[in-house]
């Protein structure tokens, strides 16, 4: 059963400059799924992530990816594995001097030894996955938002990853292209037979299309479950997460002294 | 609040974080040039920022040699004629630009118009997290993004204080020959004598391409290194701009204590 899982996260421990960020997570993410990290901004689901991608070393625990051991890596160790990986961040972050068609291009022309007409080919093909063939002379600056999402998106399978992450897909995006982009993450996942990662806080669109939810909170995976198993949780943790209130286990006021020693500073008494 | 202690205190933690800089940049040169060779086999890259910060440059680079050059004429005819030896006009444009100017002031501007730009370029790739998608593609970004830089501002460097240096002649000559009057053939010939290539030209070539590698040096370092925000990167580009100023004035005085010794 264990053999299954492409990654396996062992009581992961990351310090920031002292302050624990992540206090030991256990996670294990079987091959071919598409898992949602969920949390409130701050709890550190993005520095999971770079710590599964080799660019931050843990403190503690191990990660291990496909049979291999991330944290012990070397750098060319680190690089290999990352060819089989791809990584849509945040808000693309694609390259501003190259047009579309050379931002996808440009990991088949730095890995592969291709010729030039497969490689256009193979673009070609990434770019009509996300359905922006026709955009691929437009530079990065005349792009919408979904638009650039869905270039970096093509970027990020140019290689046939068999792990995809994402950073936060959904953030910024108008509900038309959020559900483009959430498709689009099931149905690429499905047709490279890959597995994703996917960091986010937005609930909805990931119930729709996620295999199976982990929910962090200060450092430590508090629930986790299948989308049916999340909306019927009666983890109040969960429950507020999903129905979006404003308080609950996550406090409305961060902690303060009582508001009447602060306006009257203790003369009310 | 001026408190002795906390004065010293600060002092020296300026101290210790500029010598960590420095040892940071250190490092960070190493890489460059341990990346160097694979990178340079991919000459098209390199070719590239040639373009940008040599060919680019190429306006401003001439236009100021000539203003260089009218300047030094007609400066040089005023004093030299009080010795009555305004023939010796072509050897003073020549040398001076030759040794000192050329590399010196096309240096100068280099840094404030490609050095500028390069740190602006890399800063901004750092804070669009384009350098760390880079990263995450396998793709070195010191391989693939700063030793093309680097290399095409020391290649771009010393051929620009050439044309630098050219256009001032040729601006001395104007004001000289053409305006003013000196002989034609004096000009040329007394340069043609007392110019030598290995002690004038080819030091003065040594010089730009000292002048380069530390401004494509410090370029390439400020925006590598830069906070990635809008405000980190105005920063670098300030820093870019004023080091690479006092590096090259510096630098000058060491190599032409080394070089010119009075000795001719």
């Amino acid at each position: 059963m264990l053999d299954d899982a492409l990654v396996h996260v062992e009581n992961l421990r990351f310090d920031y400059g002292g302050k624990p960020v992540l206090q030991g997570i256990n996670m294990r993410i079987p091959r071919g799924k598409v898992v949602a990290i969920m949390g409130g901004s701050g709890c550190g689901k993005t520095t999971l992530l770079r710590c599964i991608g080799g660019q931050l070393r843990p403190t503690g625990g191990k990660i291990v990816v496909d049979g291999q051991t991330v944290s012990t890596m070397n750098q060319s160790g680190i690089y290999a594995m990352r060819r089989r990986m791809g990584m849509l961040f945040q808000f693309g972050a694609l390259f501003t001097d190259m047009s579309v068609f050379e931002n996808v291009a440009f990991p088949l022309r730095e890995h592969t030894d291709l010729p030039e007409s497969l490689i256009r080919d193979l673009v070609l093909m990434k770019l009509q996955a996300v359905g922006l063939r026709g955009a691929r002379d437009l530079m990065p600056n005349s792009l919408s938002g979904g638009m650039a999402r869905r270039v970096a998106l093509a970027r990020a399978v140019a290689l046939d990853p068999s792990l995809i992450m994402y950073d936060e897909p959904f953030t910024g995006l108008d509900p038309i292209s959020l559900g483009v982009i959430g498709q689009l993450i099931r149905r690429l996942n499905d047709a490279l037979g890959a597995t994703s990662i996917m960091v986010t806080h937005d609930v909805q669109e990931s119930l729709l299309i996620v295999d199976y939810i982990f929910f962090i909170s200060e450092g430590k995976v508090v629930a986790e479950g299948t989308p049916d198993e999340i909306r019927h949780s009666s983890d109040p943790f969960v429950h507020q997460f999903v129905h979006a209130e404003a308080d609950g286990p996550v406090p409305f006021h961060i902690k303060a002294t009582p508001i009447m020693d602060d306006l009257f500073g203790g003369r009310h008494a | 609040m001026l408190n002795p202690v906390n004065l010293l205190r600060q002092l020296g933690s300026r101290m210790v974080e500029g010598i960590w800089r420095l040892g940071y940049a250190t490092r960070f040169f190493g890489a460059v040039l341990l990346n160097s060779g694979a990178a340079l086999r991919r000459y098209p890259l390199t070719l590239r920022e040639i373009y940008f910060s040599g060919v680019l440059s190429l306006i401003i680079i001439m236009v100021s040699g000539l203003f260089v050059g009218l300047v030094l004429g007609l400066q040089g005819y005023e004093i030299l004629q009080r010795y009555g030896s305004a023939e010796q006009l072509g050897t003073m444009v020549a040398l001076s630009l030759l040794r000192e100017l050329g590399p010196v002031v096309a240096a100068l501007l280099f840094a404030s118009r490609a050095g500028s730009a390069i740190t602006a370029e890399i800063g901004l790739m750092k804070a669009t997290e384009q350098l760390k998608a880079m990263d995450m593609m396998a793709v070195d970004p010191v391989a693939r993004v700063v030793v093309p830089r680097f290399w095409g501002g020391v290649i771009a460097m010393p051929i620009l204080a050439t044309l630098f240096s050219a256009m001032g002649i040729f601006g001395g000559w104007l004001i000289g020959v053409v305006a003013i009057g000196v002989d034609d053939g004096s000009f040329w010939s007394q340069m043609q004598a007392s110019v030598e290539f290995g002690h004038d030209v080819w030091n003065g070539l040594v010089k730009s391409f000292v002048f380069g590698a530390a401004v494509a040096l410090i370029a390439v370092f400020e925006g590598y290194d830069s906070e990635p925000t809008a405000e980190g990167v105005s920063r670098a580009i300030t820093r870019t701009v004023v080091t690479s100023a006092l590096a090259i004035l510096a630098l000058d005085f060491v190599l032409t204590s080394f070089m010119f010794r009075g000795t001719s």
